[in-house]
This record gives structure tokens, sequence and C-alpha cells, in this order.
């Protein structure tokens, strides 16, 4: 019996781990599936997202505890203001990124991302006057967390993940599946010929940085909330971009639902390893956490050679309005 | 309807245009022949805002669009088709034609939260449209294909297709001819004509091949060497000397007796 609540809570904390990184694949998704941004800079987003809500939320700190900490600002508000001051801050950056790169070509992307994004975690790692430098904020307020017992809190927050990322879905596929979609999927396929259409390229391809930005900026207030410390090593290009990407690539780009479903099979995957370790020969053990990378190496190989769309691909007829 | 006073247009040490001076009437199907390298594609491409002019004019309907972004130039009412296809490829027939309607309130990402039903009504309008073109064209089988997966003379009728939907003042066709099965081709001559006619719009094409040319286009416009060399009907081309002269190199143009 005690084993069978241990499984559902394990389960309970898989998918709300599962449902976060979900969230940062459907913003990916936005970048890439659909419009062909090439951003490797998601940890930066990432970040952002969960600093900001977390010093949005966080009460100024008193007694001892305020000597050894220090923030740029507490406001203790409630978490909807967190949430959506990460969606608000990411938007103005990925809005600042843009102004520069998007009107070049689609590597300058990527290179501006990926400095970005480890500029901002080293920003945060080495200006400790914002968010406490290296020791990271604790403490974060858990939303609704006075309404259970502590032991049974995380069905509640597994209830928020899943709420917030039904409606990201939900409005992601909206936009899709309508005449915007369309252009940005042109944009993806061919820019000239989409400006010679009369399309703004840089117009739309500034709203898909900011949407996605902003979905990855919630998803990474969710995961402040949830693991109640951050530190700037969370936000390491291999946690915070390289899985994100494996994650949408094996559940097919192009496909917001294939996103989602990328996210729980990659971080099943990912934690894989924290079951089979016991049963390893000793010799192994110590290494286990290592099997992960294999593991994620070779199911991306696998994904790529024998269902280079992804387990779900790109629909044929996207345009729902056109049923 | 289309007046370009000696624009220059420079590649590092290539005069690719240089001093071009031309005139496009309203309502012709004006040709643009000259040998390779004779900068007929850049001359578009300075038209459409691909590429600025390094100086010169380029006047649509009395106004000038020297410099404009080519998505300004597009709402201007000119449209063009590329020299090799560029379609969407991941994109449907149907939805490859329906882009090119607009504007359109679905563009917006508001609206398609906020003003859901506008824009499904406005997509069924657009659909319809599309349909009729497709239809015009003959590639109605192929709306729900992926575009990429269309022939490659199938491609240049969805080209045409979506010159159709613009529906521009004016339409710039680079090669429309070139790879297109003879049959298929004076289909494309005969739409080409027809939407001329009907619909009072001004075609200037670029084209090799010289039945299609001398077919089609009234008048004829000879480029060589980065400007206008001369213009004038199809017969008086054919029997112009420096127009071989310019296609073949100098000895060939001089009369061996």
């Amino acid at each position: 019996m005690i084993d069978l609540q241990g499984l559902l809570s394990y389960f309970t904390h898989f998918a709300i781990m599962a449902g976060i990184y979900s969230i940062f694949c459907l913003g990916l998704n936005i970048h890439w599936g659909y419009t062909g941004l090439f951003n490797i800079g998601i940890a930066g987003f990432f970040c952002i997202g969960a600093y900001t809500s977390a010093l949005i939320t966080i009460p100024p700190p008193t007694g001892v505890y305020a000597n050894y900490v220090t923030q740029v600002f507490a406001l203790n508000l409630p978490f909807p203001f967190g949430v959506l001051g990460a969606a608000l801050v990411c938007g103005i950056i990925a809005f600042l990124i843009g102004i520069p790169t998007l009107r070049l070509r689609e590597d300058y992307l990527a290179i501006a991302t990926i400095g970005i994004a480890e500029t901002i975690r080293l920003i945060f790692h080495n200006e400790s006057w914002i968010a406490n430098g290296v020791r990271g904020i604790s403490g974060i307020p858990q939303p609704l967390s006075s309404l259970v017992d502590p032991r049974n809190y995380n069905f509640i927050y597994l209830g928020i993940v899943i709420l917030i990322m039904i409606t990201v879905y939900i409005l992601i596929e909206r936009g899709i599946r309508s005449p915007w979609g369309r252009v940005l999927r042109a944009i993806r396929e061919d820019e000239e010929s989409a400006s010679m259409l009369g399309k703004n390229i840089f117009a739309f391809k500034m709203q898909s940085l900011i949407f996605g930005a902003i979905v990855m900026g919630i998803g990474g207030a969710l995961f402040a909330h949830y693991n109640k410390s951050i530190a700037p090593d969370t936000f390491t290009p291999l946690y915070g971009t390289f899985i994100i990407w494996v994650m949408l690539i094996v559940g097919g780009s192009g496909n917001s639902k294939g996103a989602i479903l990328g996210g729980f099979v990659i971080y099943g995957l990912w934690v894989l390893p924290e079951f089979i370790t016991r049963y390893l020969p000793v010799a192994l053990q110590s290494r286990a956490p290592y099997i992960r990378f294999l593991i994620i190496g070779i199911v991306l190989e696998l994904i790529l050679r024998y269902r280079p769309r992804g387990l779900m691909g790109e629909e044929k007829h996207v345009s729902r309005l056109l049923k | 309807m289309l007046e370009i006073k000696d624009l220059r247009k420079r590649f590092g040490g290539l005069k690719a245009v240089w001093d071009c001076s031309l005139r496009v009437e309203k309502g012709s199907i004006t040709g643009l022949i000259g040998p390779n390298g004779a900068g007929k594609t850049t001359l578009f491409n300075l038209i459409t805002g691909f590429y600025k002019p390094d100086s010169g004019e380029i006047i649509f309907k009395g106004e000038s669009i020297h410099g404009m972004l080519p998505h300004n130039i597009f709402k201007k009412g000119i449209f063009r088709t590329f020299q090799i296809t560029r379609e969407f490829n991941k994109l449907t027939v149907l939805e490859n034609l329906m882009i090119v309607q607009h504007p359109q309130t679905g563009e917006n990402i508001w609206n398609t939260w906020f003003l859901f039903h506008k824009v499904k009504k406005e997509e069924m309008v657009i659909r319809k449209k599309a349909l009729e073109v497709l239809e015009f064209v003959e590639l109605i089988d192929h709306r729900k294909e992926y575009a990429g997966a269309l022939s490659g003379g199938q491609k240049k009728l969805l080209e045409l297709a979506k010159s159709m939907m613009a529906e521009p003042e004016m339409v710039l066709l680079d090669e429309p001819g070139a790879g297109v099965n003879p049959t298929l081709m004076n289909k494309l001559i005969e739409k080409i004509r027809a939407l001329s006619k009907e619909k009072g719009m001004t075609f200037f094409l670029i084209e090799h091949d010289m039945d299609l040319v001398m077919n089609l286009c009234n008048p004829v416009i000879v480029m060589s060497e980065g400007r206008k060399l001369t213009e004038g009907s199809p017969d008086y081309i054919r029997s112009h000397e420096g127009v071989l002269e310019a296609y073949l190199g100098g000895q060939y143009g001089i009369d061996p007796q």
C-alpha cells in the first residue's frame, strides 16, 4: 500500500516536471516548428522567467536570514502576478533580441540566442545584488499551498501546470491553424517569397519570437514555484536548451501535440536511470547518471534515422478553419 | 504604367544594370529579352525592392517606388514570379493560394483569439476564390497536395494562379515558360492572354523562348549589358540587326556577304 502511494506521488512529480518541459517545448515549437527561428537560447528565457516570478512573489527577507540574502526587489505578490510578470519580461527581452537579429539570416539568431542565454545565466551568477548570486533564491512561495496538507500539495500543483499547459496549447493552436500561422509557415518555407506576397516578414517573425518567449517564461515561472529554490546553475544549456530541442525533434517539430508528447517521452527517458540504477552491477552504479546521456543520444539518433519527422510530424492540413 | 529612368545597379565591379530607361504601358503584355547576364532579372529585383538601386528612378502609376520594401511594393499592386518557382513546399496548393489574399483579418494573432468567427467567415470567402482560381488553371485536383509535390510545369501554373489570386495591376513574370512542356506552354499563353484581356492586367515578362515572346508579347524590349538596346513589335525585333549581335556576339551580326 505504501508502495502504491509512493508510486503515485512519484508519478505526480514526474508529470509536473514533464508538463513544465512540455510548455518549453510548445514555446520552441512556435519558434522552430512553425517559423523556422533557430533559437538555441531557451535557457535564457527559462532563467529570466524563473527569476522574475520568484522575485515578484517572494516576501522580503526578515530576521537573521536578511543578512545572508540580497535581492533587487521582493514584492510578495500572489502567484498569478509572478507568472504574468515572467511572461512580460521574457516578451520584452525577446523583442530586444529580435530587433538586431531578425533582419539577418537565421544563423545569426542562433548565435545571438545562445550567447544571450549564457550571458543571462552569468549575470545572475555574478551580480549577486540582483538575486543572491550563486546561492540563488529559496523559499519561493507556492500557490494555494495553505489549502492542503503539504504531502498532498503536488496534486494541486499538477492541476495548475496542466491547466496552464492546456491554455497555452489552445492559444497556440488557435493562432497557428488560422491565417496567422499560415504566414509563419510560409516564412519558414521561403522568406523572400512571403515578403513578395505583401507579408511583413520582420513583424511576423517578431511576433513569433515574442509569443514563444512568453510561453518559455511561463514555463520558467512554473519551474521556480515548483522547485521553491532556484540557482543559476539550473539554467545551463544542457538542462535548459538541449534537452528541450531533443523533446521537440523526437515529439515532432511543427505539431503542438507532438511537442507535448516529446516532452513527456524524453523526460521519462531522462529520469529512467533513477529506476534502473539499483538493478545494475555495483561497478556500474556510480556511472548510472551518464546512462541517461547514452539513452537520450541513442533515441535521438534512432528518431532522426527512422522517423525524421518525429513521433507526430506536422499535419498536412494545418488550417482548421477550412474544414 | 511603369517607368524606369536611368537606373543603375552595380555589384562590385560588375555593372549589372547601367543607365537603364524603359516604359511599360498599361494593359500591355511587354516582353523583356536579352542575352544571359544582360541584367533582366536584376531589373526585376530592383523593381520589386529586393535590391536597392544605386541611382535612378522607378515610377509606378506616377509614384516613385524607389527603395521601398518588397511587401510594400506588393501592396502598390505589383506581383512577381520567380525564374525558379518559389512555392511554399510544405503548404498545400490551396494554402499557397489562400495566403496571397491581402489583407486578412486572421493574420493578426489577437483576431484569431478574439474575432474567431469573423476570421472564419473571411477564410471561407478566400477559400472560394482560391478554388475558382485553381479551377481556372486546372490544378483543382491537386489542391490538397503539398505544393512541393507538383511537377515543374504545374508549379509554373501555380505561380500564375498566385498572380491571379493577388489581382495586381501589374505582373512581372520571370521566365514563365522555362521547363514547361509545349502543351502546358500553350495553356500558359492562353491564360496570360485571357487575364490581360478580361482583367486588364499588365504583364511584363522575361523569356528566352522566342516562340512564346513573339507569339504573346507586344512590344518587346531588348536588354543588353544592363541597358535597353531597342524596343518594338515582334516583327521589328526579329529583323533588328543589333539584337542578333547582342545575343550571338559581334561576328554573327555582320552580314557575311
